[in-house]
């Protein structure tokens, strides 16, 4: 390893997560969590590098995003971003209310890939 | 700890658009061309993660005075597209396909559609990692050979064979660096994985 970096194995991650080794949610790689309203000065530093994020813009970022951008690993970011919806600081998007087409989540992808080409 | 002097690259953010995601998995030996199909379909600049994960040292390193286990970083490139207008969102994670990292696979597992297998012609045993932990998972896949320009060609049945691929699994070619291909290898997994869901729910339950 070379350069300065902020080395993962030098924090173990259950020390960053409070003592979780698994999320409490359903929180995934895939996960989009967007940014809710909260006071953020009680959370510990990785939660508050995680909420930093979104003051840079507008919209939603998946778990991996988050992983990548702040260079955590990603079994930590699920963790606190699991805690951060506990704590109503991220929430998921708003699900679609009319326009869902009566097709699941593949059929979806199927056709959303089809358009592309 | 201070955060002042780390500039944090820029982030890309999901469309406000986006209400659900799904997730792809691009698996193959090294250098089969994981990373180069994320990045001809991905809409943003694919992204790495680092996950330090413990495996069995055994038979991988000596290292005196650490016996048995041993720490090491995992990098995963992602990428991901956005469908149905800017509703849906579909990443795509690559990892190689060495059993050491079968704790990451089961995360990157959770919750996938199905996994795209990329194999190269000159090197068909590399993809044979990937396709153990698949089954092992039973996570549904479709194989794609990446075509190198200087690659041998076989015969679909010579390639079946040696992946022992079962008869219902897509077996299908690409050009990992043209985006349209490597689309509609990603159609055929999405097809395959569509239509023997819906065969398995025409089944009588036992």
């Amino acid at each position: 390893m070379t350069g300065p970096r902020r080395d993962p194995d030098i924090v173990r991650p259950y020390v960053r997560t409070g003592g979780r080794v698994r999320p409490r949610r359903d929180v995934r790689l895939e996960s989009v969590v967007i940014a809710a309203t909260g006071p953020t000065n009680e959370l510990g530093p990785d939660a508050r590098q995680v909420m930093g994020l979104f003051a840079a813009g507008r919209g939603g970022l998946a778990v991996a995003d988050i992983a990548a951008a702040l260079q955590m690993p990603p079994s930590t970011v699920r963790i606190l971003v699991s805690g951060l919806m506990d704590t109503g600081h991220l929430a998921s998007p708003a699900p679609a209310v009319s326009d869902r087409p009566d097709t699941d989540l593949m059929q979806r992808v199927l056709d959303g890939l089809r358009e592309l080409v | 700890m201070d955060y002042a002097n780390w500039s944090d690259p820029p982030v890309t953010f999901v469309p406000a658009t986006v209400t659900e995601s799904a997730k792809i998995v691009v698996a193959g030996g090294f250098g089969v061309g994981k990373t180069t199909l994320i990045s001809s379909v991905s809409e943003v600049a694919p992204l790495r993660m680092e996950e330090p994960i413990t495996i069995d040292s055994v038979g991988v390193d000596d290292l005196r005075g650490t016996p048995e286990k041993t720490t090491t970083t995992v990098g995963m490139d992602f990428g991901r597209l956005h469908l149905a207008g800017g509703r849906l969102v579909l990443y795509l994670f690559g990892l190689p396909g060495q059993l050491r990292f079968q704790p990451l696979w089961e995360d990157l597992a959770e919750g996938a559609l199905g996994c795209l297998v990329l194999a190269d012609t000159r090197d068909l045993d590399a993809c044979h990692g990937a396709l153990d932990l698949l089954e092992a998972q039973k996570t549904p896949y479709a194989v794609a050979i990446n075509t190198f320009p200087n690659a041998p060609t076989y015969a679909e049945t010579e390639l079946r064979q040696a992946l022992a691929l079962h008869p219902d699994t897509p077996l299908t070619t690409c050009d990992a660096r043209d985006r349209t291909s490597s689309l509609y290898a990603l159609i055929t997994l999405t097809e395959y994985l569509t239509a023997s869901r819906a065969a398995a729910s025409l089944e009588p339950r036992p």
